[in-house]
């Protein structure tokens, strides 16, 4: 990275996730995207003159979820407060957050380099409503369906340095939020924000420069690129002997690159203070053990588990986590049939191939169905080429995939004794397969079997003739 | 016949047992509203009031349950929400507003058949004493229509003493109902810090707000807090149980606590003199009934100043919803989303709540937090503990509710630190979350009544009205 040699590049995040709740966080209002505007609305989240905020547990309880899947420690006290600021999406003109209490403190992440990222904390808070500009004349709408829907901003320490670590920091905290039921993190819906701080430092020293934040990246892509452009802009401004100015920027990502929003100097004044209208929250051991009891094992874990108990390599470790879904099915299949790697070819290989494009896998094929599909191969009882057919057959029809391959008389069905008499006819009509066998037997096995194929109609088990070879050639 | 001769509880009865009917009640009560306009107690009576009523007639002719203020008319402050109906929070800025839903204290009227009969006065958005920062005129007094009817709930409190209604719901922040019940001559109760839900009240303080009855008996005042109090899924900050649970009688005498440090302030203050020789004069009286001890809290004079730093700084944060850009008034003429916000603002909000609103703002601001907002909050803690000391060695506090009689109109406009001196001794109760009354128990030489405030530990409303109604008896119904 040329353009910025001789400083060190500090960054620290705000990431921003929308809890997965039935309900909005303050009221009962439905929690979800895209309904007509103004729908989900109720007199709490328009902000109506006396209306009162009811906190929802269950948001509560899926931050402490959150604290606790990144090692946070999960505070016994914690103080809902309200920041201050005029702005029309937001309805009361505040919003319901947290400051000197938050719901939990601390944890971290680790990066695949071994290297340690510092969470700062993890708060719960609402979200404001979204406001359309239609044009001048007619002017701005505003939708408050979104106002008040759960939030929690996780806040890092300024432990990155590279646009490339945030993105995989970013990548795994969508991860566990995801595998954990806590968000869905959908990016294209404002479900995951991200917040950069960023500053440069002269490589060598320990000064930290000012900092600019860059605001509302919700794509991965757009946090490289603002991440690049952002380092690129500090360089030149202190290699021309200039001062970075303490701003917030907004990122234009069809444009590729940010412009100034606001300057220290017009930062607001948000006069936090405990919200009176929500009572301190005291969180006992019991809350969090409640918590931790439907907590899932993280896919790191995970995948720990799948190459040193399964032996799988890491490509598959990584594709059977890629979603808590597949990983929970491929676990399930492993515990019906314990050929772990066996199973995890059949899922990578063959189910997957099945639903590529569907964005939220669900597999059409029960773990029994499939690895009953799987033993039926391995007893050798169908080759595998049937098999899939009759995974396919499965899914098409519902029907048990047993019942199916004999109803399609798709089972080998020829005896060892059948074959033992193709093979013994065999070696009468042909002296020089059975001399050539006992000089070498691997040479004509391929031609014996094929034999037996073909007087069989296919329906011979290969393994099985190969086994039964030896005893009819061998004498 | 002259209703407005009778109590809440009479009428109650009276409808209930058919001697009359509700809609009688109901309309001579709208009668006496039209009649006393003058004074800008009630300031609207629902149409749909008379209709209320006979409705219930209807239920009491054809025997059908009905609740226990079956019936009866009762006026709630402009700062209370009834679904259809218009608020305004006396103020200009909120006059096109119409409620989209109706308060818990409003649907657990209406639950017990009452009918809300119409809007009460008040100071704008409840910060005031006298009731003349309104945007519907100054509320007179009922007893001298030269003098202040109190605030902020002065409206409600003139339109019991006045004979409007048996009843008038208040809110009462810092004495909003107690000061103005003091200055008409007729009860006001503050309970514990939520007993009664805030949902569908404009916030003033959050923190310190309650709704509460006036009335012109104790009996009145139990009776219809006993229906309005209670837990409410919409407010997470109301208490469970009710005052009658909360109450534990006792076998021997009550005791009265005389606070040492309010003595030395009444004893202080010139315009209190009056007050202090009737206070002096009817505790010497109570010696029969009451065993009397002193108590010292030693910091319930800082209380105001606690009060002029809490209610400010969240009076700010809850009034910053009124923007000019949902349901207040909208400034004509501006040009941008900032001027929406400073034009409608400047215009809609009267001195006085604009004037709050930069207090709360400066003691909220970075660098100033620590210095005011905290620092109040912590003398509010210490407060509660000295408080708590003090029902260790009696059950009531008594001390005036006011420093004096009603002021004449005009008299404390120009002068903001004199209005808030008024709130000197209602306010340790908010600050400390505890309940207080006040009961007129005597007269001044210009003939306008005093209240005698008592106040109880947490949850003590029960304790208050034993007190009260045994203060009573001992007075033997006269004026002091």
């Amino acid at each position: 990275m040329s353009y910025i040699d001789g400083y060190d590049i500090v960054i620290g995040l705000e990431i921003h996730a929308e809890l997965k709740t039935k309900t909005k966080v303050f009221c009962s209002c439905k929690n979800e995207f895209g309904a007509q505007p103004n729908t989900n609305t109720c007199p709490v989240c328009t902000g109506m003159p006396g209306a009162l905020p009811i906190l929802n547990k269950r948001a509560v309880e899926l931050a402490i979820k959150a604290g606790l899947s990144f090692g946070c420690d999960i505070s016994r006290y914690s103080v809902f407060e309200r920041k201050n600021y005029f702005y029309p999406d937001l309805s009361k003109a505040y919003q319901i957050s947290q400051l000197v209490y938050p719901l939990c403190v601390g944890g971290k992440v680790e990066l695949d380099s071994g290297k340690t990222i510092r969470l700062n904390r993890i708060h719960l808070e609402e979200d404001a409503g979204k406001l359309t500009h239609i044009s001048k004349a007619v002017g701005t709408l505003v939708d408050y369906n979104r106002g008040g829907t759960p939030l929690i901003e996780m806040v890092t320490e300024p432990d990155f340095s590279s646009a490339e670590e945030v993105v995989e920091f970013l990548k795994k905290v969508r991860e566990n939020l995801v595998f954990e039921n806590i968000a869905n993190c959908y990016m294209e819906e404002g479900g995951m924000r991200c917040d950069v701080n960023l500053s440069l430092k002269k490589k060598g020293t320990s000064e930290l420069g000012i900092r600019t934040e860059m605001k509302n990246l919700n794509s991965f892509k757009s946090v490289q690129r603002a991440i690049e452009y952002e380092a690129k802009r500090q360089a030149e401004v202190l290699s021309g002997g200039g001062v970075v100015i303490q701003e917030t920027r907004k990122w234009n990502d069809d444009k590729g690159k940010s412009t100034s929003m606001r300057t220290k100097e017009q930062a607001q004044d948000y006069r936090y203070f405990p919200d009176p209208d929500i009572l301190a929250l005291n969180i006992s051991d019991e809350d969090i053990e409640r918590v931790k009891d439907e907590m899932v094992m993280l896919p790191a874990k995970r995948r720990e588990v799948y190459q040193e108990e399964y032996g799988l390599p890491l490509y598959d470790a990584q594709i059977l986590t890629s979603s808590k879904y597949i990983s929970d099915y491929f676990e399930k299949c492993v515990s019906l049939l314990n050929l772990p790697k066996k199973i995890s070819n059949w899922i990578m290989v063959d189910l997957l191939k099945l639903i590529k494009e569907q964005e939220d896998i669900l597999f059409p094929i029960s773990e029994k169905a499939l690895t009953d599909i799987i033993k039926m191969v391995e007893d050798k009882l169908i080759n595998k080429t049937v098999g899939i057919k009759l995974m396919e057959k499965t899914i098409e029809s519902g029907e048990e995939p047993l019942k199916l391959a004999k109803e399609m008389n798709l089972l080998v069905t020829i005896s060892d004794e059948q074959i033992i008499e193709l093979l013994k006819k065999l070696k009468g009509e042909n002296e020089k397969v059975a001399s050539d066998y006992k000089v070498e037997p691997a040479r004509v096995e391929g031609f014996i079997v094929g034999y037996v194929m073909k007087n069989t109609g296919g329906k011979a088990n290969a393994g099985k003739v190969k086994e039964l070879i030896k005893s009819v050639f061998d004498n | 016949m002259e209703f407005e001769k009778l109590s809440l509880i009479e009428l109650c009865d009276g409808i209930k047992s058919q001697k009359y009917t509700s809609k009688e009640v109901v309309e001579y009560f709208v009668k006496r509203c039209e009649e006393k306009k003058d004074l800008k107690a009630v300031i609207e009576v629902f149409n749909d009031a008379i209709y209320c009523a006979e409705e219930i007639d209807e239920k009491i002719k054809r025997g059908e349950k009905v609740g226990v203020l079956a019936g009866v008319p009762i006026a709630i402050k402009d700062n209370i929400l009834y679904n259809g109906k218009k608020m305004g929070c006396a103020s200009k800025f909120m006059q096109d507003f119409v409620a989209p839903y109706s308060s818990t204290v409003v649907e657990k009227l209406l639950k017990e058949g009452a009918v809300i009969i119409g809007r009460t006065n008040m100071d704008e958005f409840a910060m005031g004493g006298s009731c003349e920062n309104t945007c519907y005129g100054s509320c007179h007094n009922a007893i001298d229509f030269d003098c202040v009817a109190g605030g902020s709930s002065g409206g409600s409190a003139v339109a019991v003493a006045a004979g409007l209604v048996p009843c008038a719901i208040g809110t009462d922040t810092g004495g909003s109902i107690r000061q103005p019940a003091s200055f008409n001559g007729v009860v006001g109760i503050k309970s514990t810090y939520g007993r009664v839900s805030r949902y569908g009240i404009v916030a003033f303080a959050s923190s310190l707000d309650q709704a509460c009855p006036i009335t012109k008996t104790i009996d009145d005042c139990e009776l219809v807090l006993s229906v309005i109090e209670g837990r409410d899924i919409h407010d997470g900050t109301t208490i469970s149980g009710t005052m009658k649970e909360d109450y534990k009688p006792k076998d021997k005498r009550l005791t009265l606590g005389i606070c040492k440090q309010i003595i030395e302030k009444l004893s202080e203050i010139e315009g209190a003199k009056e007050g202090y020789r009737k206070y002096k004069l009817a505790v010497e009286k109570l010696k029969d009934t009451f065993d009397i001890v002193e108590v010292d809290i030693p910091h319930i004079t800082s209380s105001l100043a606690c009060y002029y730093i809490i209610a400010p700084a969240e009076a700010t944060s809850n009034l910053a919803r009124f923007d000019g850009v949902k349901y207040t008034r909208r400034a004509e003429g501006t040009k941008d989303l900032e001027s929406v916000y400073v034009q409608s603002r400047s215009e809609g909000f009267g001195r006085e709540v604009q004037r709050r609103i930069v207090l709360g703002n400066f003691v909220l601001s970075s660098g100033y937090f620590d210095a005011y907002y905290n620092k109040a909050k912590k003398v509010q803690r210490l407060l509660r503990r000295e408080f708590k000391k003090a029902f260790e060695s009696c059950d009531a506090l008594i001390m005036p509710t006011t420093i004096g009689t009603a002021f004449k109109i005009g008299e404390k406009l120009d002068d903001p630190i004199s209005m808030y001196m008024e709130d000197l001794f209602t306010v340790p109760a908010n600050i400390a979350g505890i309940p207080a009354i006040s009961i007129p128990y005597a007269k001044g030489e210009n003939g306008l009544p005093l209240g005698m405030q008592f106040m109880a530990d947490e949850r003590g409303e029960e304790v208050l009205f034993e007190v009260g109604k045994k203060f009573q008896e001992t007075l033997g119904g006269k004026l002091l």
